[in-house]
Order: structure tokens, then sequence, then C-alpha cells
């Protein structure tokens, strides 16, 4: 029988949905909650997660997901997503880099250390513009300057945010949405089910109120999805895609860990079995 | 498998109803507004308030 180890932090709808997916399917699946265990890095101790064949992380943590997955990894288990996709995604300026090494649109983006270098970035790209902290996500800290004065009370805001990485500031073209995007997500060598965040805000987060809506899948979105997971070594993503009315579809984010409740209640497509279901065809290669 | 748990909410006192397959770290949202998270120790369950999550991923 296949041993799937489910790793997290917190246990929400999607854990649980993993869960029953996997007994369902008469899998064996131990849910490993990482803050109850110790994972001592080698010196012959016990394996934490005993025999398991396949290691699924699932740490809302970015910190908690790197961290446990490396330890994991170093102690011989198979972790999906690996590290090498968290690190990649934890940093979304690590993450569009990687995706325009492998030629995927991604918004005009730049980053600046100072307010003055903020500035020049502004004069280029032109207002309203994006500043984004460079890891985290539900669209929070996400701040839109209007004009010049806005951008220096944002950058002064976050000057003062007692965080090295609110320094740094990510800043991107603010792309014309169409009043949503789109979260397309990727198992494997395939993208399944999509949704529409619809709102009108422009931060469509679902988390931030935006409405799920079932979306269409073409092959040209399919392709570049996939093609986005691979650029940041994930097998399982969730993939935020703009749709610009002139250069068409860009990539503007990537999530290794992805919420899909909202997804699975407004699609009705069976995500969390589609998971379980390459965890067992992984293990059986 | 547990059985089916009914505790006090550590924030107003009232019920809460936990499912029969309750894992630590599960969270729960209380009618009374507050999110809570299950802590399981020595197979004892009890429930606190969620600490804020400062990294996470998100739809």
């Amino acid at each position: 029988m296949v041993r799937i180890a489910l790793v997290y932090d917190v246990a929400r709808w999607e854990e649980k949905a993993l869960i029953k997916a996997a007994m369902s399917r008469s899998v064996y699946i131990e849910p490993i909650h990482l803050k109850s265990i110790p994972l001592y890095i080698g010196n012959g101790l016990q394996r934490p997660l005993g025999d398991a064949d396949i290691v699924l992380q699932r740490s809302l943590s970015h910190s908690i997901a790197l961290e446990s997955t490396v330890i994991l990894e170093s102690l011989g288990y198979r972790v999906v997503n690996n590290s090498t996709a968290i690190a990649l995604v934890h940093d979304k300026i690590w993450t569009l880099c990687r995706l325009l090494q492998h030629r995927i649109p991604i918004p005009q983006s730049a980053v600046a250390f100072s307010e003055e270098a903020g500035r020049k970035v502004a004069e280029n790209l032109g207002y309203p513009i994006v500043i984004k902290p460079v890891n985290g996500s539900w669209g929070r800290l996400v701040s839109l300057a209007e004009n010049s004065e806005a951008l220096r009370t944002i950058i002064e805001h976050r000057s003062y945010i007692p965080n090295p990485t609110f320094r740094i500031h990510l800043m991107q073209e603010f792309v014309k949405k169409p009043g949503r995007d789109i979260r397309i997500f990727v198992v494997g060598e395939e993208a399944p089910v999509a949704i529409y965040r619809v709102s009108n805000h422009w931060i469509t987060n679902t988390a931030r109120g935006g409405k799920a809506v079932p979306a269409p899948i073409s092959s040209e979105l399919e392709d570049l999805a996939i093609r986005a997971a691979k650029a940041v070594n994930a097998e399982i993503a969730g993939i935020d895609v703009f749709e610009d009315p002139r250069r068409g579809y860009i990539v503007n984010e990537v999530n290794a860990v992805p919420d899909f409740k909202n997804t699975v209640a407004v699609t009705g497509y069976d995500l969390p079995g589609k998971i379980i279901d390459y965890l067992i065809e992984q293990v059986k290669r | 498998m547990k059985a089916v748990l009914s505790i006090r909410c550590p924030i107003c006192g009232q019920e809460v109803k936990l499912p029969d397959d309750v894992l630590p770290g599960e969270v729960v949202e209380h009618d009374c507004g507050v999110v809570l998270e299950v802590v399981i120790k020595d197979n004892a369950i009890s429930l606190k308030p969620l600490e804020g999550v400062s990294e996470d991923w998100g739809e």
C-alpha cells in the first residue's frame, strides 16, 4: 500500500479534503502536525515520518514549509513540492526572475532599495504603480501609488516596518485587468482546473473578497501554466495569471502550497483527488 | 478516530463542536467570531485562538 505523509502546520479545509481523498482511495495517509514534533537533522535518530513513500508539503507558513522540506529531503524523503520550488516561490523577485529566464511573460517589474530609486522606477513605468512585499500572499500589503506623493508615503510607511525585507520595494506596472484574474492549478503535467477571481477592486484574491467563478482553460493558458510551474520546479502549483488586453496572458505569481477550497466549491472539480492520484503515480513510477 | 467532542470556546465560553476526525492544528471558526486552533496534548483536546500566520500562500 502506498504510504503518504501529509505535513502541515495549520489544518484547513484543504488538508482535511486531501486526507479524505486518500482514504477513499485506500491509500495510507498520515497527517503530521509539524508543530507537534521535533525534526532532528541527521544524527541517526528515528526517521520522523517512518517509512512514508512520499511527503505532501502543506504548511501555510512559508518558512516552516521550506525548512521542514529541506530537513525531510536530507533524510531521504521525496517531498512534493521540493525545497527548490518552495524557496523560489518564497520570494516574489526570485519567482519573477525564474519566470523571465524561462521566457514566460511577466508584468514589467523592478526592484528599488531606496525612495530615490523607487521614484525613478515610477517615472519609467508610469503611474499608477504597484508596490509589493517580496513575500506573503492574499494580497496583503500590496499597495497602489497613483502619483509621486502616494509613492513617497507608501515607501516611508514601509521603511518603518521592522523587517528588513520591507526596505526592498518590488514595483510593478499596473496591469489593466478586465475586473478579474485567473488562478489556474497545475498538477504534474496537467493544468486541470481554473477559476476567475472577479472583483471590482484591483486586488482580486478570494481571501480579499474576489468572487470565484469557473474559468475555461485554453491550450495556450494550460501550456503557460505548466511552463510557469516547471520554471520554479513545482509539481503542484497555483498560478496567478493576468489577461492583458494588448499582450495576452501574463503570469503574476506562483503558489507552491495553494488554497483550493473556493476552486473546488465553484467548479466541483476533485482537485484533492487529483493531487492524491498524482502522488500515488509518483510512488509507483 | 475520536468521539465527537463538544468543548468550550476559550474566548466566549460557549460550546464548540469538533468533528470526529479532528486534527491537531485544525482551524475552527466559532460563532462568536474568533478563529480557534485545536491543540491535542497527551490525548487531551483544547482550543486556543489561532495565532496570526505571518507567511501564507492564499487563493
